[in-house]
């Protein structure tokens, strides 16, 4: 294994790793709050005995995420000092507000989890509050940066370096706006389903409940909303693709040669060698609509960019179609349960095809963030910074990097089942609280 | 001389030079009570493991932040700093690492996983274990600058003599060493006042004497140490009127915490330890400064430009309005004050 492949492979690993956390760490605070409120104002106890519940899976999720998120923030260095040089000063601007909405985070988390006996109910659930504003404002700095180097602003360039610098506008890349409201969305949404899924499994072996249906009907509360707002978010990141990553567009769409009124491919396999993609339903003119409003408009395809500089083109058009397609089926479920919460909202336990569907739904949120991922990361391939600075420049002069990515991998499986078998000793076996036993942890 | 010290990128490393030692003083206790979980010992031993989880429970994450604060003021302000220090103390930081993922996680899953069966008291003993790893490698980095042992790549070298030789080396590991002690000691300190029970606190109390005494050894062992290691250091703290008054000051501080202990005076000695880590640290910043990397890059010739330097002190002045009174509440919450009853 060459050594720019094992520090990529690293970097995947572990930010396909933290993201999970960071997205059920944004996501989990609101679900936390909605229950501690309903708590509040309806004295139920079932509301109280969920948020307790929530809670500790969300300490537990948010440990390992900020540990993960730490070695992503050294690696930056360890793996690309390069590009670091080259860039720190251009964009730590967002790294530096986000290491504040960290501080507000886990000062914030430290007081909601503990705290509990020690304040008043109202300042308690303001530090809730609190977690769900500054994990939000930690994703959009630190995808801010992310969508710099998508879309570089900020600098000019001369004989290769980065003169008259300037951070603010850095901050407001082209690409910011589009790229933080879908990641955003895109948390709740995973994380609501995902909760959602646990809920409906159990309701499907305990259809009257109270302690899931109201775990369920909080968590559509968030995932519903989300998912129908995500393909709208997706159209618009998409627009921005097209105008600033044009190579990035084409390898999603497989789309090799120029065309005017190009057509909008559904699944499809390119050949990169034969150059077309084959065995794809293809839809005539939309996605010239879609990526330009107009359906004649000219999509510029691979051809317009040197062959050596082409992204992996199956990898970036399959992770596309896998994100697609299960945001349709999660905007879908979400109009169905929408409907069916609209309805008979006090007795989601008696419908059992949704609650299969729900359930279905449990990991598809975290598999389109991955998928959605890799189609903005590798679809960036050669570039580190679009267009500005190449990735085989970035990286250390270190040799031997197998052996930290092996290290880091095993370090991050490990944790993987070690969190998931704790979640599952928490949460889903521990034994069902019923009304009674309630009752008295309230009373004491 | 003052027009020249007060440069934009003094502020800002003087700004990085606070964070570390905010680190130093409030994640490196939490680090030492991981180590007196380890040494837990006697008809009190669940009693101790206790009191160190419930003190380090509510703060560590925030705590641990600083060290994120870090980072990124290097990489964003001094750029060419951070590369060179990620190039060539690779191999540690990442071992570092390994050491603050699997404290971390080691330590939420045992508090959050409260059945108390085995399973449980296994990530204790891994939350112990890790404890000390990563203040032997922080100890150890900040010792291989101190040293003077970075320097650019001349090409001739060998994988071995860039990425192993400058940090496996005496200074550095008395650096390391010298850290796990100062952490046992800040830890040990803060929990007696942390303890409500008189027992217990007697324990810490001992725990905390054994820990100055250890840090006495340690600190003059390292001194000799560097005088054949690292002899530019060891010469700009002996010599140095700036460097010089803070190592009189870590000296007295280490009397005062001593005393303090020794007499019963708690309060005291959880200001004076807090104290003599500050004053180690910035007698370092002081016997090497101008110099960032020693032999290597300066404050000034490493800084980034003025605009990114300018905004970045704006956007600590503003998040520094946002922290203090949130970690002033978050310390007010958790931290046991005498002569109230605790909840
Ligand atoms: C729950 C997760 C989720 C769902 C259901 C979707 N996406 Fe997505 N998508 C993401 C989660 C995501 C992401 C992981 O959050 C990405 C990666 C980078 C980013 O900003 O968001 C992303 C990136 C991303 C990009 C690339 C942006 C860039 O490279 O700058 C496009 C064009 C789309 N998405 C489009 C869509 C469309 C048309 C969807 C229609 C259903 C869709 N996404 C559903
Ligand atoms: C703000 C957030 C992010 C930053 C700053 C960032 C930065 C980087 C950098 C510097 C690289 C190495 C250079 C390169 O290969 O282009 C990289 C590669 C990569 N990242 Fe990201 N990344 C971010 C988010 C993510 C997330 C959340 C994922 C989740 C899956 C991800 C997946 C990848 C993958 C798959 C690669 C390897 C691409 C390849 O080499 O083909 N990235 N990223
Ligand atoms: C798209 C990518 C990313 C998103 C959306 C994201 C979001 C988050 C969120 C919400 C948290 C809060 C902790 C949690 O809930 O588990 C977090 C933690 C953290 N992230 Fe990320 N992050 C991303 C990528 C990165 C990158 C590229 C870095 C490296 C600079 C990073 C560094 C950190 C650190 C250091 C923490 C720990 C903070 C603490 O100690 O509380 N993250 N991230």
């Amino acid at each position: 294994m060459n050594d720019l492949l094992a520090a990529r492979s690293q970097m995947a690993i572990s930010l396909a790793f933290h993201i999970i956390f960071a997205a059920i760490g944004m996501a989990m605070p609101a679900l936390m709050v909605l229950a501690e409120w309903r708590w509040q104002r309806t004295g139920d106890p079932v509301y109280l005995d969920l948020a307790k519940r929530w809670s500790t899976g969300t300490a537990i999720m948010f440990a390992v995420g900020a540990v993960s998120g730490t070695v992503i923030s050294f690696e930056l260095g360890l793996l690309w000092p390069g590009f670091m040089q080259w860039a720190g000063a251009i964009i730590g601007m967002p790294f530096s507000l986000e290491g504040f909405a960290f501080f507000t985070e886990a000062i914030f988390l430290g007081i909601y989890l503990y705290g509990r006996e020690r304040i008043s109910p109202r300042a308690h659930l303001a530090s809730a509050i609190a977690v769900a504003v500054s994990g939000v404002s930690s994703a959009i700095f630190v995808v801010i940066a992310n969508a710099w180097m998508n879309s570089p602003t900020g600098f000019r360039l001369v004989n290769g370096l980065p003169v008259d610098i300037d951070p603010i506008a850095a901050m407001r890349n082209p690409g910011a706006f589009s790229q933080t409201l879908h990641m955003v969305i895109a948390a709740f949404a995973a994380t609501g389903m995902a909760i959602a899924a646990t809920h409906a499994w159990q309701l499907r072996r305990r259809p009257a409940s109270p302690f899931h249906q109201a775990g369920l009907r909080i968590a559509l509360a968030v995932a519903i909303p989300a998912a129908i707002l995500q393909p709208f978010s997706g159209d618009l990141s998409a627009r921005y693709v097209a105008k600033q990553q044009p190579t990035k567009l084409a390898a999603m769409e497989g789309q090799f040669h120029t065309e005017r009124g190009a057509p909008l491919r559904i699944g499809g396999i390119p050949d990169v060698e034969a150059g077309v993609t084959r065995h794809a339903i293809e839809i005539p003119g939309v996605l010239s609509l879609l990526a330009f409003g107009h359906r004649d408009a000219v999509v510029p395809g691979l051809d317009q960019t040197p062959r050596a500089d082409w992204p992996p083109v199956l990898i970036v058009h399959l992770a596309f179609q896998v994100m697609v397609a299960l945001g349709s089926y999660l905007a879908l479920l979400a109009l169905w349960a929408g409907w069916v919460t609209w309805r008979d909202g006090k007795r989601l336990g008696r419908h059992r095809l949704l609650l299969l569907a729900l359930v279905a739904a449990g990991p598809l949120g975290f598999l389109s963030i991955e998928a959605g991922w890799t189609v903005t990361e590798v679809g960036r391939q050669p570039w580190v910074i679009q267009g500005v600075f190449r990735t085989a420049d970035a990286v250390t002069p270190m040799p031997g990097l197998w052996v930290p990515f092996a290290g880091f991998t095993l370090l991050f499986l490990f944790l993987g089942v070690v969190t998931a078998t704790m979640l599952y000793r928490q949460i889903i076996r521990r034994p069902q609280s019923d009304p009674q036993t309630t009752e008295q942890q309230v009373a004491q | 001389m003052s027009e020249t010290l007060w440069t934009l990128p003094n502020a800002v490393a003087l700004c990085a030079l606070l964070a570390i030692s905010a680190y130093a003083i409030l994640a490196g206790a939490d680090f030492g009570g991981g180590m007196w979980d380890l040494f837990a010992r006697g008809p009190r031993a669940r009693a101790q493991r206790e009191l160190i989880a419930h003190a380090i429970g509510p703060i560590w994450e925030a705590n641990h932040v600083w060290l994120i604060l870090v980072v990124v003021l290097l990489f964003s302000c001094f750029p060419p700093a951070f590369s060179a220090l990620m190039i060539s103390l690779n191999v540690p930081i990442s071992l570092m690492l390994v050491g603050i993922v699997l404290r971390g996680s080691a330590f939420a899953f045992r508090s959050h996983d409260t059945r108390g069966d085995a399973v449980q008291q296994r990530w204790g003993r891994l939350f112990a274990i890790t404890s000390l790893i990563t203040p032997l490698l922080l100890g150890v980095c900040v010792g291989t600058v101190a040293s003077g042992a970075l320097h650019a790549p001349t090409g001739s070298e060998t994988a071995w003599e860039i990425y192993f030789m400058p940090w496996l080396a005496p200074f550095p590991l008395a650096c390391g060493v010298f850290a796990l002690v100062l952490f046992a000691l800040l830890a040990a300190v803060y929990l007696t006042v942390e303890a409500e029970d008189e027992s217990l606190r007697e324990d810490f109390r001992r725990f905390a004497l054994q820990a100055a005494t250890a840090t006495f050894i340690t600190a003059f062992g390292a001194l000799l140490v560097a005088r054949g290691e690292a002899p530019r250091l060891h010469d700009a703290l002996t010599a140095r009127p700036s460097a010089l008054l803070f190592f009189a000051a870590t000296g007295v501080a280490a009397v005062v915490t001593i005393w303090a202990l020794w007499t019963r005076r708690y309060r005291l000695a959880r200001i004076s330890a807090p104290a003599q880590v500050c004053c180690i640290l910035w007698g370092w910043a002081a016997a090497q400064f101008p110099a960032l990397i020693p032999g290597w890059l300066s404050v000034e010739g490493a800084a980034a430009p003025t605009v990114t330097l300018q905004l970045t002190l704006i956007g600590l002045a503003g998040g520094m309005l946002l922290l203090a009174p949130s970690l002033w509440y978050l310390f007010h919450i958790f931290t046991h004050h005498e002569g109230e009853p605790t909840a």
